[in-house]
């Protein structure tokens, strides 16, 4: 029984922690020492819930608990007056009466908001992001985390701890950047977001299941933040991008695990649910004027999505939105997919084309998919010879041992081939 | 892991009564709050049984019956599709759900755990997906107009 009800703090915990660590963030200018005083409360229900059952509302319980204990330390504190003096009327005025100090719902979206952008302010190395965004937002426990990133627990406990001291040296204000810092502070919440998505995306055939799982937790907290900014397109571009990645989630490895090209995949197996939500996201992100990178993304993966078999896939907008990504975000890998585009839209020759003016890119001079490209395209030209050597070139720099293969039967199976 | 949470019908929802407008708040502050926290997939209320209809199956034999049907407490009046960490939190969460009953009018909400997929094993063959697939992009316009 009394599992039970841990297993109901647990999820109760789940559920109240980032606002309950936001709300008294405000309250005590620092979010070690909240997310400390959060985790007291918790210790505290665990204690008396068992005997007195679950309150009927447990989040403001757990508030309560917080901020009379937040009360208790600042008074023991010689400090007392001058913190009083600085986080102001709110809790001075309200430390007589516990019962008021609840009452204040109002604000929470805006909490939340300064913490996402606390736990991923720049003075964090992306790591230190990524862990305490999903500690304090994601309510993901240090050893959940420690095993989503395959790191040891003491290294994330101590990133955590670091990051949070870090935040408290550099006195980093508990608010919602304005104006054009806006963007780039925003740049990097979402880029956060996607890191943890992509961790867990890369990982979806893992035995761990924690992995696949962060997928969900960063479409939760990229559902969260389009919530709390809704006037921001590239939040919902982010969003959109992630659901329809997602949606493909069950098609893309075979029973062994082994990955399916998006071209082989059972769009049967895709879902249609997030699908849908994606075009909802990619819609709103529209309305928001021109598409940045993560809207182009996701308008590309939407044409995929749309695209009942692969042979309906609408290369022609695919390698349009290639062109205005490369020029939003230019990178040398962007150039190679556009290349790609382009060869499915107008021919071997277009794609070829670009690809040749690539090969400068000092970034691609190792990357075994430019040569897999180029020796796909030359194939299909009937320029066997040169196909075969661009081919023997890529397996000679893969990585993959599957991929090796595949490449070297490529390569035998142009042998002999006429020159067209 | 998703689940269905079904809310069902009271004497005034069979009835066609819509909810007052401070209901209507309530309720849709309790939604708020399901998207705001990045769970919510999908909800709908139901039209009530007298809307509806029914077939019966025996065998070979089908019979339509036109609602309403009798037994109030058995029936839908709507459903919730989230997306949650565990049923406990699902539970925690829906315990937070307005419902207000008329007094001597218990009701329930239902939880289900959905199937994923991958849970209906090999009956549930790659040809069955793509023909539900296609239907299902048939019924959504969004596929037409996006």
């Amino acid at each position: 029984m009394a599992t039970d009800t841990h297993r109901a703090i647990e999820a109760v915990w789940r559920i109240e922690a980032p606002r309950l660590i936001a709300g008294l963030t405000r309250l005590v200018r620092d979010v070690g020492v909240a997310e400390e005083l959060a985790q007291d409360a918790l210790v505290a229900a665990l204690e008396q819930w068992p005997a007195d059952g679950v309150p009927d509302n447990p989040g403001a319980w757990l508030m309560t608990t917080a901020k009379r204990r937040a009360i208790d330390q600042i008074r023991r504190t010689e400090t007392y007056r001058r913190k009083v003096a600085e986080v102001g009327r709110d809790l001075a005025e309200s430390t007589p009466d516990i019962g008021t100090l609840v009452a204040e719902d109002d604000g929470i979206g805006d909490d939340l908001l300064r913490l996402v952008f606390i736990a991923c302010h720049p003075v964090l190395s992306t790591e230190a992001r990524a862990a305490l965004t999903l500690r304090l937002l994601g309510g993901l426990t240090t050893d959940e985390i420690a095993r989503a990133f395959l790191v040891p627990e003491p290294t994330v406990a101590q990133r955590i701890v670091r990051a949070k001291k870090t935040l408290a040296t550099a006195k980093v204000p508990f608010e919602v950047p304005q104006g054009a810092e806006l963007a780039a502070r925003l740049a990097s919440v979402l880029e956060v977001i996607y890191l943890i998505f992509n961790e867990g995306y890369s990982a979806t055939a893992g035995d761990d299941w924690m992995r696949p799982a962060l997928c969900e937790d960063a479409l939760r907290l990229g559902r969260i933040l389009a919530r709390l900014t809704p006037r921001e397109p590239e939040v919902h571009g982010l969003v959109a991008l992630m659901e329809f990645q997602a949606s493909r989630a069950a098609a893309r490895t075979g029973p062994d695990g082994e990955p399916i090209l998006l071209a082989d995949q059972n769009r049967a197996r895709w879902d249609r649910l997030l699908i849908g939500r994606g075009l909802a996201a990619l819609a709103k992100a529209r309305d928001g004027g021109a598409p940045g990178p993560y809207a182009l993304q996701a308008a590309i993966a939407a044409c995929h999505a749309r695209a009942r078999r692969f042979e309906d896939t609408d290369w022609v907008r695919i390698a349009g939105l290639y062109e205005q990504l490369a020029a939003a975000a230019p990178s040398p890998v962007v150039e190679l997919n556009r290349a790609v585009a382009l060869s499915m839209a107008y021919g071997p020759a277009a794609g070829l084309a670009l690809l040749d003016q690539l090969a400068a890119f000092p970034a691609l001079r190792n990357y075994h998919l430019l040569p897999s490209t180029r020796g796909d395209l030359l194939a299909k030209l009937g320029r066997h010879a040169e196909a075969r050597s661009e081919l023997r070139r890529a397996a000679a720099l893969t990585r993959n041992e599957r991929e090796r293969t595949l490449l070297l039967d490529r390569v035998a199976a142009l042998e002999g081939r006429p020159e067209c | 892991m998703r689940f269905m949470v079904i809310t069902k019908a009271t004497a005034a929802s069979e009835s066609g009564v819509m909810p007052a407008t401070e209901d209507f708040e309530t309720m849709g502050k309790f939604i708020e709050e399901l998207v705001g926290a990045g769970v919510l997939l999908a909800a709908e209320g139901v039209a009530p049984s007298g809307t509806g209809a029914r077939i019966y199956f025996d065998g070979e034999k089908k019979t339509v019956v036109d609602g309403p049907f009798t037994e109030t407490k058995e029936l839908i009046a709507g459903f919730y599709l989230v997306e949650m960490k565990s049923m406990e939190e699902c539970v925690e969460w829906f315990k937070r759900c307005p419902i207000t009953t008329a007094p001597g009018e218990p009701t329930n909400i239902e939880i289900r755990k959905l199937y994923s997929g991958e849970d209906f094993g090999e009956e549930f063959t790659a040809e069955q997906r793509e023909a539900v697939a296609r239907r299902e992009e048939k019924a959504d316009p969004a596929y037409r107009s996006a």
